[in-house]
């Protein structure tokens, strides 16, 4: 996996010139469904080119706030922006043109598509998605599928998945379609991913190589990972800075040694195990 | 060693025309746990399918205590004590926790009441909840509710497909505490895991799947100190 070819570079400039820049801020952010509050005035923010980790009980409140960003929900109150730019209730195809995808806790695969098909659908304004640039213009056409075909390989063999590239995507394991999600986020050039969960149910042998991977996919080209993920070994090796939630809002933050001090995470979220 | 309660005596089975298990064997004896671990598309979710009926097993052999149950359907099954629990969509959100425990022992008619009241024994937290809806559960509490449902019909072998996935390390913590319980009630598991390291600690056996087939089996303890398992499987 460590000679695969990194996808296309986004249109930003690599992150560690302003590594301290925010990307993503969130600013007392609150969602209400009926009378529960499962983002409660959240505030927080991610830098540019940061992974930065996400953890907290189940029922913090974390994809919910992954879908508050992504716009799959509306926030109740409170202001998201992305580049400076206020995207809080956008529709998630704006939000997605502006640079930001993301992956599912549970896998949203086209089933009745091929992995590579699955991968190749992303881009959008294809030529051939118009009829008549398939009669008039077929080389066009066709060499443009064809390097997205290339980028769809790259992106399979990076994610380990290059001997199912014409498995129906249903026929995978559940692993397989949390990396399949990965690869598709990636199709996209985005400037900003956000994974929830991308090590549930995926071996963690395999996981250990896409934590390098996605390393060096924020070195090489700058992209910000914003990561959900229970295990605190994945937490520690891949992430820059962590973000604790508790009861829809951010109870503390830091690096992976000092949240896993922390003794409110340990009541909360840890347990004993980590003491 | 104790009669063997599950034998699963080389089945192959898969999705449509794409074969995924290609003859597997496994044993899973009175009040044991087994854990079967291994890497992405080993097949492991595909056998727990397989052994509840929800594919077909061609060639193969299935036996639940000492009744041959090969491709028998879900419903029969339960009722001669096999339960199941999938890794999703386990539980029904729209019903409350009651009455998801009603759709555990939904086969069998009669007064249920004890079994409720032991259920809600082996899990207090779930007690106290019972009027509420289980779609505002969190997703330990959820994961604790379907185990919960599986035992409503006191089964002799139960199927978990992968329990501690997307659960907080203190809930993953919790869970393995009830499994372990659950065995000493005097029920065996078998158990697929992703966390290998945690399944292997609760287990007594465990096998190793990969494409398909079976790659080694043993003593738990021994697998996790095996060096080859760690390196390949355990990330270690």
């Amino acid at each position: 996996m460590s000679s695969t070819k990194l996808p296309n570079e986004p249109s930003q400039s690599p992150a560690q010139e302003s590594a301290t820049e925010q990307i993503l801020s969130i600013e007392d952010v609150t969602k209400s469904f009926g009378g529960v509050r499962a983002v409660n005035a959240c505030t927080l923010s991610v830098a540019r080119g940061s992974i930065t980790g996400l953890i907290g009980p189940n029922g913090a409140g974390k994809t919910t706030l992954f879908n508050l960003i992504t716009g799959f929900l509306k926030p109740t109150s409170g202001v998201i922006r992305f580049n400076g730019e206020r995207i809080g209730g956008w529709p998630p195809h704006r939000i997605f043109h502006k640079g930001i995808v993301r992956t599912f806790q549970i896998p949203r695969e086209l089933k009745s598509m091929t992995v590579i098909e699955n991968l190749m659908l992303v881009p959008t304004n294809q030529t051939g998605e118009r009829i008549w640039n398939s009669w008039f213009f077929p080389f066009r056409v066709s060499a443009e599928e064809s390097q997205i075909f290339d980028r769809a390989e790259d992106l399979l063999e990076f994610v380990d998945l290059i001997d199912l590239t014409d498995e129906y995507a249903a026929n995978l394991s559940g692993g397989q379609k949390k990396l399949l999600e990965l690869a598709r986020a990636l199709m996209s050039n985005p400037q900003m991913i956000l994974l929830d969960e991308p090590g549930a149910g995926v071996n963690r042998v395999l996981m250990a190589k896409l934590v390098t991977n996605i390393e060096r996919l924020r070195n090489d080209l700058g992209i910000t990972f914003f990561v959900i993920e229970h295990d605190m070994d994945l937490i520690a090796r891949l992430c820059d800075e962590v973000i604790v939630m508790s009861e829809g809002a951010k109870l503390a933050q830091g690096t992976a040694d000092e949240v896993r001090a922390n003794e409110e995470v340990l009541d909360a979220y840890l347990g004993g195990q980590y003491r | 060693m104790s009669s063997p309660v599950l034998q699963i005596e080389g089945v192959v089975t898969g999705y449509g025309a794409v074969e995924i298990l290609h003859g597997v064997d496994i044993v899973v004896h009175e009040a044991e746990i087994v854990a079967i671990i291994g890497p992405n598309g080993a097949g492991k979710s595909t056998l727990l399918k397989a052994i509840f009926g929800l594919l077909t097993v061609d060639p193969g052999h299935v036996t639940l205590l000492t009744e041959g149950c090969t491709n028998q359907r879900p419903d029969q099954l339960v009722l001669k004590g096999l339960g199941y629990v999938p890794q999703v969509d386990n539980v029904f959100p729209s019903m409350t926790i009651n009455e998801n425990l009603e759709m555990g022992a939904y086969v069998r008619s009669g007064d249920l009441s004890d079994r409720y009241e032991r259920v809600y024994q082996m899990f207090p937290d779930l007690a106290g909840r019972r009027g509420e809806l289980a779609g505002r559960l969190s997703g330990g509490q959820r994961q604790m509710l379907a185990l919960a449902r599986a035992l409503m019909l006191d089964p002799k072998v139960l199927l978990l497909d992968e329990p501690s996935a997307s659960l907080s390390p203190k809930m993953v913590g919790t869970i393995f505490e009830r499994i372990a319980a659950i065995k000493k009630a005097g029920t065996a598991i078998l158990l697929v895991e992703q966390n290998a390291k945690e399944a292997l600690s609760v287990s007594d056996r465990g096998y190793v799947l990969a494409m398909g087939e079976n790659r080694l089996e043993g003593d738990a303890q021994e697998l996790l100190e095996n060096e080859d398992v760690g390196r390949l499987y355990l990330g270690t």
